[in-house]
C-alpha cells in the first residue's frame, strides 16, 4: 500500500495474521460485524480484540456478553491463557452480562434500549475504553418483544457507538439467505467478516472471510484459521513474490558419495528438496541422513512426520546407525508428528507456520508430502505446499520432503504436481529383478548445479546409507545381487582372458624357440657344408698349383722354348 | 388484550389467588431522564398503584442518568422498566405501561389471559 496516501485509520486487532489481511486492523470509531454459525469462533475472536488491546495497544475495553456470564466467559478463555479477572481489577476490561430472561418480562408499552445505552456508557467511560464487544447482540429478539423497537433502537445504537468513538464488533449469528438472523449487516455496514467452520471430506476447517471493509481494501479470500493455545491464528494467502533471499551456501547432504553427486558439496542452503520414490525405497532414510547431519552441524531441524510416530522413526533410525534420539535430546531436532486426517490442509499448514515460527529451524522435513492429498484435492494440496515452499524460502529454511509415488504412476510424477517448485529432486526406485528389489537413485533435477547423471546403487546398512555405483554394462544396469553376480562373472571372464593371453605368449615363445633351433641347425648344417666346399677349392686350387709346378718342372726339364710351346702344351695336358 | 375478566376495578383485592392481601409491593421504575415516555410511565404507575394496591406499595423512581451502576446491578436493558421486587416472583415490566391490563398481569395482580 501507498504510505503517503491517506488510509481509514484502523485499529490493529493483535490477532495473529488478521491485521494482515485487513491492511492494518478493524476500522477505527466504527462498528464491525462478525458473524457466523454457532461455534465458529465469534465469541473467541472478539475476546482476543479486546484482550490484546488491553495488554498489547493500551486499550482498554468493555465486553457486553449476552449469551454467557463473566464467570463462564473467564473460564472459556482462560484455556487461551487471557487472565480476564486480571485485566478486570487493572481496569483493563470490563465484563457486563446482559441477562434476559422472557418469561420475567412483560412488555406494557413503548420502550427503549435506554437501559442497555446507560450502562454501555457506563461501562465505557469507567474504564476509558476504547474498544467495546457487543456478543451477540441478536439475543435481545428472543428476549424482547417488539422488533421494531429493537431494530430503530440497533440502529440508533451503533449511531450511537461511532458517536462514542470506540471500535466495536458486533457478532451475529449466521441466517438463512442472510448474514445474520436480524439481518444486522444492514446496519453495520462499515466491515463485515463472515466465520465459517464447514467440513470438507470429513475434516473440518475455520475460515474466515472479510465481506465487506468500506473505504479499505482488504483480502478477499477465505482464510483458514486456527484456535489454539495461542489464540487466533489467520492464514494469509499472502501472494508472496519470487524475490526471496538466495544463498550460495550448501549443506551436506549427510551421504558423502551423494554430496558427490551434488557437484560435490550438497544441497543449496534455503532450496527446496524433492525425494520421491515408491513404497520402501529409502526415502525416510535419506530424510534421517540428512537431519543427523544437520543436526551434526548444530542446526535445528524441525521433523514434520505424518505417517511414523517420532519414536518409532527414532528406532527405525537407529537399526540404520543413525542417532536421531540425540539431538532430539539436546533439543536440535524436533518433531510434530500427526496423521494429515487430523486436520484440514490449512490447519496443517497453519501450525507448521507456528511450529517453524516458534521453533526457528534451519532445516525442515516433511515426511511424506503426498499424505495430504488424503485430507484434500490436488490443487488445494499445491496450493498449500506452494505456501509452504515460499515460505521456507523467504525464511531461508531447507525443505526436504519425501513423496510417495504410487505403483503404476510414472516415477517422476507426484501427486500434487509439485515439481516445479522443487530445486532438487532425488528420484529412488526399486529395480526389481533376479528375484531381488534393489534401490537405485539418480538425480532427476538440481537447480543451479553440475549434478551427476548417473543412477546409483543405493544401500541401506547398518552403518546408513550407501551410494554405489551400479554396473552399466551391455547386460543392462544391474543392482544388488545380480550385479555382484555380474562382477563375478566378469572378473572370472577376466583371469580366463588372462590366461589365454599367458598361454597364446608361452606358445610364441616356444614357436621362436623351435625356429631358432631350426635356424641354428640349418646354419651348422650350412657352415659345415661351406667348410666342405672351401676345403675342396682348397685342394683344387693346391693340386693346380701342383700341377702348374709340375709343368714347369717338366719343361725345364725338357728345355722346351717355353714361351710358344706353352699355351698348347697346356691344353694337351688336360 | 381481550381478557374473560371486564376490567372492572373491584374484583382484584378479591382475587382468591391473592389470599395475602396485606402484602407489601416493592416496586422500582427505572428511568433515562425526563422523556415523554419516562413521564407517561410515571403517571401510568402511580395511577395503577393508587387503584389498586392502595396503602400497600413502595414505589421508588430511579433515573439511570443520575445513578448509571444501578443499571448493571439490575440487569436493565429497557427504558422504563418497572421491576416489582415483592412479592416473589421477581418481574420486569417495561414500556410505559400505558396497557394497563399487562401491568395488572406482570404485577400479579391479574391471572394470564
Amino acid at each position: 500500500m501507498d504510505p503517503s496516501r491517506p488510509q481509514l485509520p484502523k485499529t490493529p486487532t493483535g490477532i495473529y495474521g488478521l491485521d494482515e489481511i485487513t491492511g492494518g486492523g478493524l476500522p477505527t470509531g466504527r462498528p464491525t460485524l462478525i458473524c457466523g454459525d454457532a461455534g465458529c469462533g465469534k465469541t473467541l475472536m472478539s475476546m482476543e480484540f479486546l484482550v490484546r488491546g488491553a495488554t498489547r495497544f493500551n486499550e482498554p475495553g468493555v465486553f457486553m456478553a449476552f449469551e454467557e456470564t463473566a464467570q463462564e466467559l473467564t473460564q472459556n478463555v482462560a484455556s487461551l491463557g487471557f487472565d480476564l479477572t486480571a485485566l478486570v481489577a487493572q481496569g483493563q476490561l470490563a465484563l457486563d452480562f446482559v441477562y434476559l430472561e422472557p418469561s420475567e418480562i412483560e412488555e406494557t408499552g413503548e420502550f427503549d434500549l435506554g437501559g442497555l445505552f446507560v450502562r454501555l456508557g457506563y461501562a465505557i467511560d469507567k474504564i476509558g475504553a476504547k474498544r467495546v464487544v457487543l456478543d451477540t447482540i441478536e439475543t435481545l429478539f428472543a428476549g424482547l418483544p417488539n422488533p421494531l423497537i429493537l431494530r430503530a433502537e440497533l440502529r440508533r445504537l451503533f449511531r450511537w457507538l461511532k458517536d462514542k468513538g470506540v471500535t466495536a464488533i458486533i457478532t451475529g449469528e449466521r441466517g438463512e439467505g442472510q448474514l445474520t438472523r436480524q439481518g444486522l449487516e444492514e446496519y453495520v455496514s462499515d466491515c463485515v467478516i463472515v466465520l465459517d467452520h464447514r467440513p470438507v471430506n470429513l475434516i473440518s476447517t475455520r475460515r474466515l472471510r472479510v465481506v465487506k471493509y468500506r473505504g479499505s481494501t482488504h483480502g478477499t479470500n477465505e482464510y483458514p484459521f486456527l484456535i489454539d493455545e495461542d489464540g487466533i491464528s489467520v492464514l494469509p494467502i499472502t501472494s508472496l513474490g519470487l524475490d526471496h533471499h538466495v544463498s550460495t551456501q550448501r549443506v551436506s547432504t549427510g551421504v558423502p558419495r551423494l554430496d558427490a553427486m551434488l557437484a560435490g558439496a550438497g544441497f543449496y542452503r534455503g532450496t527446496s528438496v524433492l525425494a520421491s520414490g515408491t513404497a520402501g525405497t529409502g526415502k525416510t532414510s535419506l530424510a534421517g541422513h540428512f537431519a543427523a547431519a544437520a543436526c551434526a552441524r548444530g542446526e535445528r531441524v524441525l521433523y514434520f512426520a505424518f505417517e511414523e510416530s517420532p519414536n518409532q522413526i527414532v528406532r527405525n533410525m537407529g537399526s540404520i546407525g543413525i542417532d536421531l534420539g540425540r539431538w532430539v535430546a539436546q533439543g536440535l531436532l524436533q518433531f510434530q508428528a500427526v496423521r494429515p486426517t487430523f486436520a484440514g490442509l490449512e490447519l496443517h499448514l497453519t501450525t507448521m507456520h507456528k511450529a517453524i515460527d516458534r521453533f526457528k529451524p534451519q532445516i525442515v522435513v516433511v515426511d511424506p508430502l503426498n499424505s495430504f492429498i488424503s485430507a484434500g484435492n490436488e490443487t488445494e494440496v499445491k496450493a498449500m505446499l506452494i505456501r509452504l515452499v515460499d515460505y521456507l524460502k523467504m525464511n531461508e529454511i531447507t525443505g526436504f520432503f519425501t513423496s510417495l509415488t504410487t505403483g503404476g504412476s510414472a516415477l517422476d510424477h507426484t501427486d500434487a504436481a509439485i515439481s516445479s517448485l522443487i530445486d532438487t529432486w532425488l528420484l529412488l526406485v526399486a529395480v526389481e529383478a533376479g528375484g531381488e528389489r534393489n534401490r537405485a537413485l539418480s538425480i532427476l533435477k538440481s537447480r543451479g548445479m553440475a549434478h551427476s547423471n548417473q543412477t546409483r546403487e543405493f544401500l541401506i546398512t547398518n552403518a546408513g546409507v550407501e551410494v554405489r555405483d551400479v554396473y552399466a554394462g551391455p547386460g543392462g544396469v544391474l543392482t544388488g545381487s545380480a550385479r555382484l553376480a555380474q562382477e563375478a562373472q566378469e572378473r572370472a571372464d577376466d583371469l580366463v582372458r588372462r590366461q589365454d593371453i599367458d598361454r597364446r605368449q608361452r606358445e610364441l615363445e616356444r614357436k621362436r624357440a623351435a625356429l631358432e633351433a631350426q635356424i641354428a641347425a640349418l646354419r651348422l648344417d650350412f657352415a659345415a657344408q661351406e667348410a666342405d666346399a672351401l676345403a675342396l677349392i682348397e685342394r683344387e686350387r693346391a693340386r693346380e698349383a701342383q700341377l702348374e709346378q709340375e709343368r714347369k718342372d717338366m719343361a725345364w726339364s725338357r728345355k722346351a722354348d717355353a714361351a710358344t710351346a706353352t699355351p698348347t702344351a697346356m691344353e694337351g695336358a688336360q | 388484550m381481550p381478557t374473560e375478566n371486564p376490567p372492572t376495578p373491584p374484583p382484584t383485592t378479591a382475587d382468591p389467588r391473592l389470599d395475602q392481601p396485606a402484602q407489601t409491593y416493592v416496586l422500582r421504575l427505572y428511568v433515562t431522564g425526563v422523556t415523554p415516555k419516562s413521564t407517561r410511565a410515571i403517571a401510568n404507575i402511580k395511577t395503577i398503584c393508587e387503584e389498586h394496591l392502595q396503602g400497600r406499595y413502595r414505589l421508588e423512581v430511579i433515573d439511570l442518568y443520575q445513578q448509571p451502576q444501578l443499571a448493571h446491578g439490575e440487569q436493565i436493558i429497557a427504558a422504563p422498566t418497572l421491576i416489582k421486587e415483592l412479592p416473589l416472583p421477581l418481574r420486569r415490566i417495561i414500556g410505559d405501561l400505558s396497557s394497563t391490563e399487562r401491568v395488572l398481569v406482570g404485577l400479579d395482580l391479574r391471572r394470564h389471559g
